[in-house]
């Protein structure tokens, strides 16, 4: 199922949660809402799901204009972050809910639901629990209850608000991993929200970044990483440092020294690069300066070297290689390799 | 070592490094066995010497047989009424805001602070048949004070702040998350009521029934000015027990008495039964 | 384009919200309110002198000084009580502590005339101590001591469930913090648990209060009705009511309702003031 939203606005008590934000899911796509606390994304997959009101804007599901359906209405499966699953209910009654709760003419007989509840029990790795009550369980486990009970009303699309945000480090790798092929495997088209950079990254087809109520950029792991198209993206996503810059002559110039960097336009300017971005330099133009620590990480090595003046100096942290001299006082020069410019 | 903490393990006191545990278990103890479980103890000594014909001749008389009927069916008449309304009043107050939610949560605890007398008073001022509303319910052919219906207005008035206020924690606790999972599940408002919201706060229901129904079946004070005090119709056990006294006939107080505690303590088991259920099935305590 | 007719998908719509809110106000209103009402309408029937010569009458003046009185001996020793209780059972693990806090409860769940019945099989004249007692010149039922006994009986448990969930809330880290700084158990108790339960026990305090002066049936059963010498206020309200004295009845029964007032708005107070110090799951 295509999901479109078209300039959604969203107040709550006239604070604004989302600026007119705008969205096309592709039918059977992985997508990961991802953004620092505060940025909207979890109001977006609520807005979806119908469970918030927007203030302004349309949501399609397909060609049919679902901004005026009601949650029970859009047929979503809702996953959500503290799983809440019904506590009097063992799993087996968890997952069947949905199909019990319709109407007469539209429900399944008993023994149906109960196979099918079993049968995405089974799809869920859970066979022999549908006894157990949600506080018999771990959490992994009642997380992949509440897929399964989200599953079984067979939605057209599948939401999930920080799906592996309560477990941890080891189960949290090991729902991804599974959550990935469980999704190539019934091809659904699925909404996850996550302000976990390396989650999105490695899980979704597509990365939608989300600041301040606003869709930074959408794009692909390799998009978003390699080529952020704002401040915002290219500092949130990866590490990497930032110099205020001038361009003057076609040349970026920090301090009033050539860095030997070409540039399109004049004008002042953000200077941005990743650690790994760089190659040190001999002779020539380039960033030069006292190495303040450096530190030894995995297979690389990391030094911060101080540049500017003594009075305003900025702190910057590049990858050296393994051999290279860095001892403290040691002036480093080196030269971004890949970089973007900020006006 | 090992048999140290072998020792430990048995040890029916967790060490702690507070001190005054003797102290203030040690007083605790002889003050409840004084002031409550002697005298307690002494009611079950003085029924048991009545002998088990004398005692069963006593309970089985037919007017003792009435009272309790009365006591009890009021009781549970008045129970259910005040948790069907008690359940309402602790939803709106937790959910909904509208103004003076603060003084109408103040004024359910009401009950708990005024003197029984002094409601019975009021209450039989009210529906007596030339009273305040009783005056117009009369021509209507409805009679409330004087009448077994005037003891379920009174247990009604006394036991709502029982359900209100073992309900209420509970529903608080609920998180929006596990009603926005059922709406979004297909389930209409009502469904998630009946089959999420109300199965969820069934322990502390029915412990809130529990209590109501025990504070009912005791109750003596709100009753007895708007009973009549019909015996079979509207005389209730405990006002029996003070009959009985007031005729120096001791072992039928005695015996009546009881009956009463048993079911008194029936209803603390059944409230602690449901507490421990609760907190296995659910992994928490109400 | 704003999307009037959403439905809050956790939400009744308006108009059953009000319904809701209208019937339990109407419900609150029949069954509370209005009996208070009814207890300053009548006691001021006959105007403010009759209702200030009925309060005046010595009997009357004899039951609130002995309500006063029993309430002074009782509050008290169920205070004392309430905080060691709270103390042992907050503070300390120990095997049968669920028990022992449902013995705390029995109280609540057993009639006010078996309280007080209890104490007249204990003490009466025809009981195992009753000779003893008399020829000790010592009497119990149907005299101030039994009052006092069964007024204790029957607010036993209001402090003590007041203070033990607040302690619990509280835990333990607290104290352990003053011990290992050197403060002995009293300076423990002092400094630092008085401070964090100070509202709750004040209105723990208050209730067992309310109750204390307010409570009829077990009060009746050892008091013997003398007037002027065993009445208290509630049973004195009860003897005016028989006797068709209505307005002094109801003018007595307007002070223990005013007290309940009081009672109440001390404890939204102390609520909004304080809200986090007073426990929310009290029950009584």
């Amino acid at each position: 199922m295509e999901i479109r939203v078209e300039k959604i606005r969203k107040e709550f008590d006239l604070y604004p949660a989302l600026h007119d934000v705008s969205l096309k899911i592709e039918s059977g796509e992985l997508i990961a809402l991802l953004g620092p606390s505060g940025s909207g994304k979890t109001t977006l997959l609520r807005l979806i799901a119908g469970l918030e009101q927007p203030t302004l804007g349309r949501i399609f599901f397909g060609e049919e204009d679902a901004s005026y359906k009601t949650v029970q209405e859009r047929n979503v499966g809702f996953v959500f972050q503290h799983y809440a699953l019904f506590r009097h209910m063992n799993v087996a009654q968890n997952v069947a809910f949905g199909l019990t709760v319709r109407p007469r003419h539209q429900r399944p007989p008993k023994a149906e639901i109960r196979r099918r509840a079993l049968e995405l029990l089974d799809m869920m790795q859970l066979t022999g629990l549908e006894k157990r009550f949600p506080n018999q369980l771990s959490g992994g486990q009642r997380q992949r209850v509440a897929l399964a009970r989200a599953m079984a009303i067979e939605p057209r699309v599948l939401l999930l608000d920080e799906p592996f945000g309560a477990l941890d480090a080891k189960v949290r790798k090991e729902l991804r991993r599974w959550l990935r092929e469980f999704h190539d495997r019934t091809g659904h088209t699925t909404v996850f929200v996550t302000h976990d950079q390396e989650e999105a990254l490695e899980l979704a087809d597509r990365v939608v970044v989300m600041s301040q109520g606003k869709i930074e950029q959408v794009g692909s792991s390799d998009d978003v990483y390699d080529r952020p198209n704002s401040p915002f993206v290219f500092s949130f996503i990866g590490e990497s440092a930032n110099l205020p810059v001038s361009v003057i002559d076609g040349t970026v110039h920090f301090h009033g020294q050539s860095t030997g960097l070409a540039a399109q336009r004049d004008g002042e300017a953000h200077l941005f690069f990743r650690p790994q971005d760089v190659s040190l330099v001999e002779e020539g133009p380039g960033l030069s300066g006292p190495v303040t620590s450096s530190r030894r990480l995995a297979g690389t090595r990391i030094a911060e070297v101080e540049l500017g003046s003594a009075k305003s100096p900025c702190h910057v942290e590049i990858e050296v290689p393994l051999d290279a001299s860095v001892s403290n006082g040691t002036t480093l020069a080196f030269r971004p390799t890949r970089w973007k410019l900020f006006y | 070592m090992a048999s140290a903490r072998s020792a430990a393990r048995w040890h029916w006191k967790t060490p702690s490094v507070i001190p005054g545990f003797g102290l203030t278990l040690g007083f605790t103890l002889a003050y409840l066995t004084l002031i409550i479980l002697i005298p307690l103890a002494g009611l079950a000594w003085r029924s048991a010497s009545l002998g088990w014909s004398d005692f069963v001749r006593l309970v089985l008389d037919p007017r003792t047989l009435g009272a309790l009927k009365v006591s009890f069916s009021t009781a549970l008449i008045a129970a259910v009424v005040n948790v069907i309304f008690g359940v309402v009043t602790a939803w709106v107050l937790v959910r909904y805001n509208f103004p003076g939610r603060r003084i109408v949560d103040a004024i359910v605890d009401l009950p708990f602070a005024i003197p029984t007398a002094v409601a019975g008073i009021a209450l039989t001022a009210i529906y007596a048949p030339n009273g305040l509303l009783g005056s117009h319910l009369a021509p209507l052919g409805i009679k409330v004070a004087y009448t077994p219906l005037g003891i379920i207005v009174a247990l009604i008035a006394i036991g709502l702040p029982f359900v209100v206020r073992t309900v209420q924690p509970v529903m608080q606790e609920i998180s929006r998350e596990v009603e926005e999972a059922a709406a979004s599940l297909g389930a209409s408002r009502l469904q998630t009521i009946f089959r999420v919201i109300l199965p969820g706060l069934t322990p502390a229901i029915l412990t809130g029934f529990a209590l109501a129904l025990a504070r009912g079946i005791g109750e003596y004070g709100s009753v007895i000015f708007i009973a009549g005090n019909i015996p079979f119709v509207s005389e209730i056990a405990p006002l029996l027990i003070v009959i009985r006294l007031e005729e120096f006939d001791y072992g039928a107080a005695t015996a009546i008495a009881t009956v009463m505690l048993v079911i008194s303590f029936l209803m603390l088991f059944l409230i602690n039964f449901i507490q421990a259920w609760s907190r296995r099935r659910f992994g928490h305590a109400q | 384009m704003r999307n009037e007719h959403f439905r809050n998908p956790i939400s009744e719509t308006a108009p059953v919200r009000w319904a809701l809110i209208l019937a339990v106000l109407a419900f609150l209103a029949l069954f509370v309110l209005l009996p208070l009402l009814v207890v300053f309408t009548q006691a001021f029937r006959e105007g403010w002198s009759a209702y200030f010569s009925a309060l005046g009458e010595p009997d009357a003046v004899s039951a609130i000084r002995l309500t006063l009185l029993v309430a002074a001996i009782a509050v008290p020793a169920n205070l004392i009580f309430g905080l060691a209780a709270s103390w042992a059972i907050a503070k300390f693990d120990f095997k049968g502590k669920a028990f022992l806090i449902t013995l705390i409860d029995l109280p609540f769940s057993v009639s006010p005339v078996i309280s007080g019945l209890v104490y007249v099989l204990l003490f009466g004249a025809n009981s195992v101590l009753g000779p003893f007692l008399k020829s000790h010149g010592l009497q119990v039922v149907f005299a101030v001591p039994g009052i006092v006994l069964a007024t204790i009986f029957v607010t036993f448990p209001f402090v003590a469930r007041e203070l033990i969930p607040l302690m619990q809330e509280q835990g333990t880290g607290d104290e352990e913090a003053a011990i290992s700084l050197g403060a002995n158990g009293w300076q423990a108790f002092w400094y630092v648990t008085l401070p964090n339960i100070k509202w709750g026990l004040l209105y723990g305090v208050l209730l067992c209060n309310a109750r204390a002066m307010g409570e009829f049936g077990a009060v009746s059963v050892v008091s013997g009705h003398i007037r002027g010498l065993t009445n208290t206020m509630p049973l004195h309200v009860e003897i005016l009511y028989n006797d068709y004295n209505i307005v002094g009845a109801f003018a007595v029964a307007s002070l223990l309702a005013l007290l309940a007032l009081l009672t109440l708005v001390l404890r939204t107070i102390l609520e909004t003031q304080y809200g986090s110090e007073l426990s929310a799951t009290q029950k009584h």
